[in-house]
């Protein structure tokens, strides 16, 4: 057993840690922010040129064929670079549920895209009613034909403001919150009926609200009719990629606090010479490898096939990467005093990035209910 | 011991009930209940409404516009008005400048600020922090030289919130750099339209802009303004710092705010199951008034123990309020940041004038703001360090 990287894995590590540390630095990321998208095109195409957008994609398509490790390593350096582009919504949302629910065609004619920047994706799942069940699904797919017809109204779709295309929800059968009868389709942004409106998020990336009316959707562009499972499959998946972008955004306020104690003097003298904030930052770097340790968890789990197994890890990562998270975010702007409470000073953003990621497919205490429904990690008396 | 209250106490607080909830106007209660930001207007008006009827400076003297409450109705008095969601009057003007006059200042200077500031006819800002003193405010630069009957002042205050409502600031300022620094320190009040003088905005991390950078280029204020004695300013700091009693705990406020979250979590639900009746959701819930009756109780014990204390030495009791006061108003931000669930991640603060249609119910839009915003209740007033640091030293000589 070793937590060692590969060769190939260390080459990958070193060449996104490059970029993030030479092009994604706080003053830059300000810029980028104020593109009218709200990030970068120049640095989507780096991300193409260096082979990110195709990390998780088979080799035969023009893809890295990397895993959930491969995975962990980009998101842990972008969380430290916070990025703005829509990598998360295209490559691991999106994506994931193109390898996991998509076809052999839909894939051939949509994966080449994505890995050469020219093609953007989002998932649009949340409804008003739904907070973070996934298969809360009041959105109707009806069957006309070979077609479907798609109405109903999707929240928070991350980056949906630029999607070229959208993965959508869509109840094909069953009640509103019935497990059977969720279906996926592919959906084009600018399709008739499709409306959208974009919006800023709190941690200063992009989402939309998509609302479709009589939106018809050809045979081609059905992943499935009753999908549910392969959906939380790639929501498992994407929340392991969460784990490690949390882990990066917590690395980088724990440097930066860590650094502002041995500067930062009052009563002539650092205040990281007080016993008392030596003890807390000690207590926030405890919280951090406790998060870190769950991501690396999260993406051994993260593939796991056996759904319950798979759910009790990945909710507990969950879990730990929300309580750690808020800890550090909230000791780093503390210790920080009045500066962490500025736009101008970088533990901010951090700070709402990592509160972001919590709320994001569901909050700490969402998962906490879940793994413990579900029977917790330990001495679990009924066989796995 | 008996907690109960008098028939004449309890009369004090229905009328007190009475008042803040039918005199203020609604749309303003409205604001400051869904975590909304007032405008300045909103501000003076309210305080006006209160200073009119004697109620905007009760712990004032008498003859200056206070009102002689017992600490009991002074509890009364913050407590239904932070539970009817009335706007605190300006802090700066009655709990901390007004006072320092009242207290120090000169029959001229009295006559001149005391009824405008009770009547925020004078809006005032507080000249303290600087970005080199923070904890250490003692340490403090800005520079008053006196040259005649001027001072000529220079250098930078940080964190002053609201300057840019602000007609006066009043200020500490080094008058003699050589004496040990608590003893070279002079409280001197100025005209913000003094030539001189640059406000520039500090955006904080929830987007709003209630904090600034105050700038001082040779900026000449008449000794007149000068409060007290020169080089004395350091002893009216504590007594400014330490004025303030039972009402930052906040203890009316947070009450306030258990309702609220009651309200919207009876709305929001987690399958067909309305959140206040998950289990989970309302043990912590419940957890946190445990907290919050154990701080009133607390608060109360303040209370009662301040008819018997000297008045005008500040209680270090206040610093265990303050401790535990703020980490329930931020428990409170969180749940409120749980109860609105994936509609806080919308971002819908509105500066640039757009009006467009919420996002997702109208109680979601400032659940994040006010999260991020609230962390600075930890920092601001001493933070909470500093206040273990007091309490360690006064309450248990350590």
């Amino acid at each position: 057993m070793d937590f060692d990287l590969t060769e190939e894995q260390r080459l990958l590590k070193d060449s996104v840690d490059r970029l993030i540390a030479d092009q994604y630095a706080f003053e830059q990321r300000k810029k980028y922010m104020a593109e009218p998208a709200g990030w970068s095109q120049a640095i989507w195409s780096q991300y193409a040129e260096i082979g990110l957008l195709g990390l998780p994609f088979e080799e035969k398509l023009g893809g890295f064929g990397g895993g959930a490790v491969e995975t962990m390593i980009v998101m842990e350096a972008f969380g430290r670079g916070l990025v703005l582009e829509p990598y998360f919504a295209t490559v691991i949302l999106g994506g994931g549920l193109l390898r996991r629910a998509g076809n052999d065609a839909l894939r051939a004619a949509l994966v080449p895209q994505i890995i050469a920047g020219k093609l953007k994706l989002a998932f649009a799942h949340i409804e008003r009613q739904s907070r973070y069940d996934i298969a809360d699904v009041g959105t109707s797919a009806h069957k006309d034909g070979d077609c479907y017809v798609l109405d109903g109204a999707k929240s928070v779709v991350l980056h949906g403001d630029c999607a070229d295309k959208l993965l959508v929800t869509a109840r094909t059968s069953g009640g509103r919150r019935d497990r059977n009868g969720v279906g996926l389709f592919l959906v084009d942004a600018d399709a008739a009926g499709v409306a959208h409106r974009g919006y800023p998020t709190q941690d200063g990336l992009r989402a939309a609200e998509v609302t479709l009316s009589n939106v018809r959707i050809g045979a081609d562009a059905v992943l499935g009719i009753d999908v549910l499972p392969a959906v939380e499959h790639v929501v498992d998946e994407a929340i392991a990629a969460l784990c490690a972008e949390a882990v990066g955004c917590m690395q980088a306020m724990h440097e930066t606090t860590l650094e502002y104690l041995k500067t930062r003097q009052q009563f002539g003298r650092p205040i990281g010479s007080f016993q008392v904030l030596q003890h807390r930052s000690v207590d926030m770097l405890v919280a951090l490898e406790q998060a870190r340790s769950m991501a690396m968890f999260s993406a051994v789990m993260a593939g796991e096939d056996d759904p319950t197994e798979r759910r009790r890890a990945i909710a507990a990562a969950k879990v730990q990467i929300g309580r750690s998270g808020r800890h550090v975010g909230q000791e780093a702007i503390q210790l920080h005093g009045g500066i962490g409470m500025t736009m101008e000073y970088k533990v901010g953003h951090y700070f709402k990035r990592m509160t972001m990621i919590d709320m994001l497919f569901g909050d700490a205490d969402a998962h906490l209910e879940t793994l413990a429904k579900l029977g917790g990690l330990f001495g679990n008396t009924k066989a796995a | 011991m008996d907690l109960s209250f008098t028939q004449e106490e309890l009369a004090f607080r229905e009328e007190a009930r009475r008042f803040f909830r039918t005199e203020i106007p609604q749309s303003i209660r409205d604001k400051v209940a869904e975590g909304e930001g007032l405008t300045r207007d909103d501000m003076i008006g309210s305080q006006r409404i209160l200073n009119a009827r004697g109620w905007a400076t009760p712990n004032w003297p008498v003859q200056w516009g206070g009102q002689n409450w017992s600490p009991v109705q002074v509890y009364m008095y913050q407590d239904e008005m932070q539970q009817a969601n009335v706007p605190t009057p300006i802090g700066f003007n009655v709990t901390m400048v007004g006072p320092v006059i009242a207290q120090f200042g000169s029959e001229e200077q009295k006559q001149h600020f005391l009824p405008k500031t009770a009547n925020a006819d004078i809006f005032w800002c507080q000249g303290f922090s600087e970005p080199g003193s923070g904890s250490d405010l003692a340490s403090l630069r800005t520079r008053a030289e006196r040259k005649g009957d001027t001072y000529i002042i220079n250098g930078q205050k940080i964190w002053t919130t609201l300057a840019q409502y602000a007609d006066w600031i009043f200020c500490l300022c080094r008058t003699d750099p050589a004496a040990k620094k608590q003893e070279g320190i002079s409280f001197i009040l100025v005209d913000m339209k003094t030539p001189g003088i640059t406000v520039r905005p500090i955006v904080t991390i929830d987007g709003g802009r209630e904090v600034n950078e105050v700038f001082f280029d040779n900026v000449e204020v008449p000794t007149e303004n000068l409060v007290g004695q020169e080089n004395k300013g350091w002893d009216y700091a504590k007594f400014l710092l330490g004025n303030e009693r039972t009402g930052i705990a906040r203890v009316g406020a947070s009450k306030a705010k258990v309702a609220r979250i009651k309200q919207l979590a009876s709305m929001e639900r987690l399958g067909d199951v309305p959140l206040i009746e998950v289990p989970r959701f309302r043990e912590k819930l419940a957890a946190v008034e445990v907290e919050l009756k154990a701080l009133e109780m607390t608060q109360l014990r303040v209370v009662a123990d301040e008819r018997k204390r000297e008045k005008g030495r500040p209680n270090p009791a206040s610093s265990i309020l303050k401790l535990k006061g703020s980490q329930i108003q931020q428990q409170l931000t969180e749940l409120v940041m749980e109860v609105v669930g994936p509609y806080a991640m919308p971002y819908q603060r509105d500066f640039d004038g757009r009006n467009e249609e919420t996002v997702g119910p109208d109680y979601a839009t400032e659940a994040a703001p006010m999260y991020f915003n609230y962390r600075k209740v930890s920092i601001y007033g001493g933070s909470n360090e500093i206040q273990h640091n007091i309490v360690a030293k006064a309450i248990l000589g350590l």
